[in-house]
């Protein structure tokens, strides 16, 4: 198995990721370093009677791309570490902060609390997903801009998500629905009023464009 | 216990596409674990405290999706998404404390992917049973919440016995109060439970909290059409608006004539291992007006015997004014 049928993107100037990636695309054990290797060794035992294909392929961004998938993988450990999608962030791992919120056929999901043999047939968005092809922003993230919405955007990838779903399902939300739209993301730096302005100019943006 | 972020401990995956298949995978494996949504179910795998050798995940059973017409009622799948429940034109025109309970269940996020099946079978949350202590419901001797010194606001006012943790289900109290049934499959057969009868109580096995065995599924919830349209009241008290689990919860269907009670099923949750449907209650407040002396005579023997740990007798008078607002008809 070769790293180019892992991952086409590399993200520059992260050695460390990148070879992350490699050490786990070859299949290499490492044992000395860290805990990812461990999973990635144990899992080699569970292979040999795996139910279904290691390789699969993910509709990611509307492109589809091949990766080798351990059963207990989750969606946002193969955006970050396989397939170098690391604008999803990963905060607690545990359903319980928004950082790695992602779409699934449109629908907000936390990536990190979802197999991503679950998500097979169906298409993923990621934060690098939202601008098109000629570099255009998203609505949504040209409204956080213009707002200034994050302090250090930590939570901001998670933040976006959610509102890209908001302005698809409502296009004219009150800061009322936008705050409930929001309450599955949580930011640390806390100024969640900044955070519903930008949400509501992404509406206002999204309108205009339509 | 420590936070451990990395791979899940290794398991085999099965992601059949019918009941059938399922069972069968059930059947032909040992140390299983039906796999929803999921968001119960990782933390216990992340944490290394449960540790299945198959999991198996039902996303790809399109016959456990959907809800349909059944009789004068519905049946809504196991595997239909909170959010489905909640947004549901049928459920919320005809059965809207179940919309309004599913609709307050954790995050967006969580209600796009959690399940009805899911939130009904979730195991409790109580933190030292959920942090790897090997308590009675673990297995272990010892409750480690019951003790003076323990960290009990959250636990149970009723229906202790060795384990005081609760049932944290929003979905539950409703379908109790709404009179549901659970259709559960096993290769033997189909039963179908009350949905009061689903839930068990330390008393009976301190280790589920559901009547499911290894093997079983939960396939449908099956709404009769008796209570359609009656009074509903839903309300969950939680200390935050958003990701948090009910301190006490309400659910009631109220049928009157006149401003006088006909009939009533009442439910509340978060307040003992099981939802408690208030039987008593619903025979008292018959034939009587729908008024605030009713509903305190209501909330007075829905508490009565209730017997609080060290630091939740708070949860006595919460659920007593839950139990009289839901009584005396208070918009929710
Ligand atoms: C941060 C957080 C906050 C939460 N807040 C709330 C809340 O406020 N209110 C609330 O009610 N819940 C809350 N929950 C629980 C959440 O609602 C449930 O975890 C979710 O609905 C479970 O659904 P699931 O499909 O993801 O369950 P899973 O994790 O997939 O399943 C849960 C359990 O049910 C079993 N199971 C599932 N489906 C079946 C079936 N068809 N047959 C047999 N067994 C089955 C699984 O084996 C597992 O034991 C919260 C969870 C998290 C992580
Ligand atoms: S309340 Fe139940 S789950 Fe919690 S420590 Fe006691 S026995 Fe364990
Ligand atoms: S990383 Fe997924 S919710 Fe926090
Ligand atoms: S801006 Fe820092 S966590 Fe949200």
């Amino acid at each position: 198995m070769s790293d180019a049928e892992i991952t086409t993107e590399t993200p520059t100037g992260h050695s460390r990721r990148t070879f992350i990636k490699g050490v786990i695309a070859t299949g290499a054990v490492v044992s000395s370093s860290s805990h990812l290797f461990r999973a990635r060794s144990l899992s080699a035992s569970a292979a040999v009677r795996a139910s279904m294909p290691r390789m699969i392929s993910l509709d990611v961004n509307g492109v589809s791309r091949s990766v080798d998938v351990m059963p207990q993988e989750t969606l946002a450990m193969t955006l970050r570490y396989k397939l170098g999608l690391t604008g999803t962030k990963l905060g607690c791992d545990r359903a319980e902060c928004g950082a790695c919120t992602v779409l699934i056929d449109g629908v907000s999901h936390y990536a990190c609390s979802m197999l991503t043999n679950a998500v097979r047939d169906r298409s993923v968005t990621t934060i690098e997903g939202l601008e098109s092809a000629d570099g255009t922003l998203h609505p949504v993230q040209q409204a956080v801009i213009d707002e200034g919405g994050f302090q250090c955007a930590f939570c901001a990838p998670g933040f976006i998500m959610s509102m890209v779903a908001l302005t698809n399902e409502n296009p004219e939300p009150t800061r009322e629905e936008t705050a409930e739209a929001l309450s599955g993301n949580l930011c640390r730096c806390g100024d969640y009023n900044k955070i519903l302005n930008s949400a509501m100019r992404a509406a206002e943006y999204a309108r205009r464009m339509v | 216990m420590a936070v451990i972020r990395d791979m899940m401990p290794a398991f085999e995956l099965f992601q059949p596409t019918s009941v059938d298949e399922a069972l069968d995978v059930l059947e032909r494996h040992d140390n299983t674990w039906v796999l929803a949504g999921g968001l119960d179910s990782m933390d216990w795998f992340k944490d290394r405290i449960k540790r299945p050798d198959v999991v198996v995940e039902l996303g790809s059973v399109s016959e456990l999706t959907g809800i349909r017409a059944s009789g004068d009622g519905l049946e809504i799948g196991a595997m239909t998404s909170l959010r489905d429940v909640a947004a549901s034109e049928e459920v919320r025109s005809r059965f809207g404390i179940l919309a309004q309970a599913a609709a307050e269940v954790a995050t967006p996020q969580i209600r796009n992917q959690g399940t009805l099946g899911g939130n009904l079978i979730q195991d409790t949350r109580c933190w030292y049973y959920r942090g790897g202590w090997p308590c009675y419901r673990a297995g272990g001797n010892i409750c480690y919440a019951g003790t003076p010194r323990s960290m009990n606001r959250e636990h149970a006012v009723t229906g202790q016995s060795r384990c005081v943790a609760v049932n944290g289900a929003d979905t539950a109290g409703a379908l109790v109060a709404l009179g549901a049934q659970m259709m559960v499959r096993n290769p033997g057969g189909e039963r179908v439970y009350e949905a009061e009868d689903f839930f068990v109580g330390p008393e009976i096995d301190i280790q589920r909290m559901t009547v499911l065995e290894p093997g079983d599924l939960l396939t449908h919830v099956r709404i009769p059409g008796d209570w359609a349209g009656a009074r509903f009241y839903w309300e969950k008290v939680r200390d935050r608006k958003s990701w948090d689990w009910a301190l006490a919860s309400v659910a009631a269907a109220i049928v009157e004539s006149n401003g006088m009670i006909e009939r009533a099923r009442i439910a509340v949750n978060g307040v003992a291992p099981t939802p408690v449907r208030l039987t008593d209650v619903e025979d008292l407040i018959q034939g009587m007006p729908a008024n605030d002396d009713t509903g305190m005579a209501a909330g007075e023997l829905a508490t009565r015997g209730f017997k609080p740990l060290r630091h939740n007798d708070y949860k006595v008078p919460l659920a007593r004014n839950l139990v009289r607002r839901a009584v005396r008809g208070d918009a929710a």
